[in-house]
């Protein structure tokens, strides 16, 4: 595993700039250019101490007002591993920011502000961290500084976090604490003489030596094609082949196979990246299948093993999570796109609005920006889905709107 | 910082041949914005491994400033030959003779600003859907919070606080007609990401990139390479230094790092090395502080 995708979240006040750019820092991944700009910016605004939040915080809105207000990629990497840093702002109203973020990484980085313990932001942070089941989850306890380094503070706010997580925790996602301050790099790069107490291993290494993706070659076979390669020249006259990236699971040459939604089967002949002939395609690689029959194949359609051939679903529950400005509107026929495939669907019932921060679930006629609902969806094609818990990665999808052509919603199966 | 990782990670390119892919299916008219610099030459090689054996099925669109490094110019066309790939190039002369455009005079005059419209024009006159650059989000702040599929209206214009959400790998480049699309296939790559890559698929680049001996002008630190498309002072004196280029724009704006390096190898070495970033030796973001930002807003890729 040569890259880690990290999902960071964190309250306005919580110090997740000041912890990034302090990672940054100690990785030796700022450049003295940046350094300088960052002086000159914190001399501005008259602090006395380099302001690292400055090294994330990029638009002008955002340096106008003190906060981020979009999803922000940043990048380092250490002799072990690529890291990227998907960081999300932590406003009520930035939910869909958050999920955009969230919904590639490996692990989650919570923050959690020492002096005020788990707040309502807290709340909807590992409520999302666990509808899109991130493996691993950290939670920094920060300002540890500030609270004298107590261990009992510490511990009563993990006893807090527990408590809460426990009501929806799922089976396959492990929690982390972390006792840190980003101001003075505490537990960041190596363990902090301040935190005696504590046992486990400094934050950095954690991330350098974490595991991940550890089964996916397990997991069911789906190859969604993207596009149909056919270079009719004299060399490739005949050539056919079906790009796509594995969705999940491994395909091998000589597997027997079936084409989605249509049914026919075929073997796999070849399987070709460039110039290379592959024996086996691993997870996450793109490629091109041959296959031995020249059967009708195009865009939209997916491939999988004979021993693993999901159902065509019309029909499934998923929680949904609205993106758009303009509520969902029941009924109305949105474009639902699942892999490669795209097919009219409706929204037939809400059956319930989940509050992230409360867990209540209330009624609800429609769904407004932000909003996290339980629903069933009725979908004009059959889509070969997994359940989201079982193959996360074929099981998701979007909807778009197809008259301002926006994503509005975003979906994991039930 | 000696220690660093020593190899490309493969899941950066099957996540930019995805991205091309989905590109070259989603869209009609979809094209490469060629500078002739290491991240679109890369893209490129992206685009031959995307559709092989299968030619790459869209055009190289290059704007041309008429302040190109020749060599960039020279390898540029070598490139179009040795993969026979289209090329569309879109001239920033023409549009300063029909005066869309004026240009800027004086010490700190540079071409740069006025890619732009030769950039929309070009986009207009071939009716290309999605323009595919080589910028990565590393490079600048405001790049950082770019999508890679970046849906721009009639008048190229970036809204940064309207962004398509982007969740999972799903890519919507659902657009009206007018709109375009910017397509950022190697956002996620850093400049050390790109050079391991050159070395691993042992890929050609400009000379320009390995130290030479060159004419400069020495302003305030900043190693100007001498042309005819410079302003110089009378009192200001040429120096000959030994220098490679770091980043490929326009002879007006990019600045010279004075560097022995002459192999791959040895350029990857001095990056690990180096303490001033890459857009450092970019003097158009020096202009202010949200340079970059602002020109995008107005549709700088």
């Amino acid at each position: 595993m040569e890259v880690l995708r990290i999902a960071t979240a964190g309250s306005v006040d919580d110090g997740k700039s000041t912890l990034i750019g302090r990672l940054l820092y100690e990785t030796n991944s700022i450049t003295t250019d940046k350094l300088e700009a960052i002086q000159r910016a914190s001399q501005r605004k008259g602090i006395g101490f380099l302001d690292l939040s400055l090294l994330t915080d990029g638009l002008i809105a955002e340096r106008e007002q003190g906060i981020t207000i979009d999803v922000a990629h940043i990048y380092f990497n250490t002799p072990k591993r690529k890291f990227i840093i998907a960081d999300s702002p932590g406003h009520v109203e930035y939910t869909r920011n958050m999920i955009t973020g969230a919904s590639k990484a490996d692990v989650s980085i919570i923050l959690v502000d020492a002096r005020n313990g788990i707040l309502e932001q807290t709340h909807r942070h590992y409520y999302i961290s666990n509808l899109l089941n991130i493996p691993r989850v950290i939670v920094c306890v920060n300002k540890m500084d500030l609270m004298d380094y107590s261990e009992a503070r510490f511990r009563e706010i993990e006893r807090d976090f527990v408590e809460f997580s426990s009501k929806i925790k799922s089976d396959t996602q492990e929690i982390l604490f972390l006792p840190i301050s980003s101001l003075y790099g505490e537990n960041l790069t190596k363990k902090s003489a301040k935190m005696p107490w504590y046992n486990g291993r400094p934050l950095l290494e954690i991330l350098e030596t974490m595991e991940v993706h550890k089964n996916e070659s397990k997991l069911p076979s789906r190859f969604p094609i993207q596009y149909v390669i056919r270079p009719r020249t004299d060399e490739y006259h005949d050539y056919r082949g079906y790009a796509g990236r594995v969705t999940s699971g491994r395909f091998s040459v000589g597997d027997k196979v079936t084409v989605l939604p249509s049914g026919q089967r075929s073997v796999i002949r070849q399987i070709d990246r460039y110039t290379q002939s592959l024996e086996t395609a691993e997870t996450r690689q793109s490629v091109t299948l041959v296959l031995e029959d020249d059967i009708d194949i195009s865009r939209g359609d997916m491939i999988v093993r004979d021993e693993e051939i999901p159902d065509l679903k019309r029909e499934f529950t998923s929680r949904i999570c609205w993106l758009d400005r303009d509520p969902m509107v029941p009924g109305k026929s949105y474009l639902l796109q699942h892999g490669t495939a795209y097919t009219k669907a409706k929204i037939s019932t809400i059956d319930f609005i989940e509050d992230p921060a409360t867990l209540q679930k209330i009624p609800g006629a429609n769904i407004a920006m932000n909003g996290i609902a339980q629903v069933q969806v009725r979908t004009a094609k059959g889509l070969p889905v997994d359940r989201y818990h079982d193959n996360p990665a074929n099981g998701s999808f979007i909807l778009i709107d197809e008259h301002s052509n926006n994503t509005v919603g975003v979906g994991v199966i039930q | 910082m000696s220690e660093y990782l020593k190899v490309f990670p493969k899941d950066l390119e099957d996540e930019a041949i995805y991205i091309i892919r989905e590109t070259a299916a989603q869209f009609e008219r979809p094209a490469i914005l060629f500078s002739g610099g290491k991240d679109s030459i890369t893209l490129v090689r992206l685009a031959q491994k995307a559709f092989y054996p299968g030619k790459i099925p869209f055009p190289l669109v290059h704007i041309d400033t008429g302040h190109n490094f020749p060599e960039t110019i020279e390898f540029r066309d070598w490139l179009v030959k040795e993969t026979g790939v289209e090329l569309i190039v879109g001239y920033v002369q023409d549009d300063i003779d029909a005066r869309r455009v004026i240009e800027e005079t004086g010490k700190f005059s540079s071409r740069n600003m006025l890619q732009t419209t030769t950039l929309l024009r070009t986009i207009e006159e071939h009716r290309l859907d999605a323009c595919m650059g080589g910028a990565r989000r590393d490079e600048e702040k405001a790049r950082a919070k770019e999508r890679i599929f970046s849906v721009r209206d009639d008048f190229g214009q970036w809204n940064a606080k309207n962004q398509r959400p982007e969740l999972f790998d799903y890519l919507n480049g659902r657009i009206h007609p007018g709109e375009n699309v910017r397509v950022f296939p190697i956002s996620n790559w850093t400049e050390l990401d790109v050079w391991n890559y050159i070395k691993e698929e042992n890929l050609a680049i400009p000379s320009i990139y390995f130290s030479h001996e060159r004419s400069v002008l020495e302003r305030d630190g900043v190693l100007w390479p001498y042309s005819d498309f410079i302003y110089k002072d009378p009192d200001e004196v040429l120096v000959t230094r030994t220098v490679r280029f770091r980043t490929v724009g326009d002879m007006s704006c990019t600045a010279a790092l004075a560097s022995t390096a002459t192999t791959v190898e040895e350029i990857i070495e001095e990056i690990i090395s180096t303490t001033i970033s890459e857009r450092g030796t970019r003097l158009d973001d020096k202009r202010a502080e949200a340079a970059m930002e602002m020109r995008k807003v107005n549709g700088y890729f």
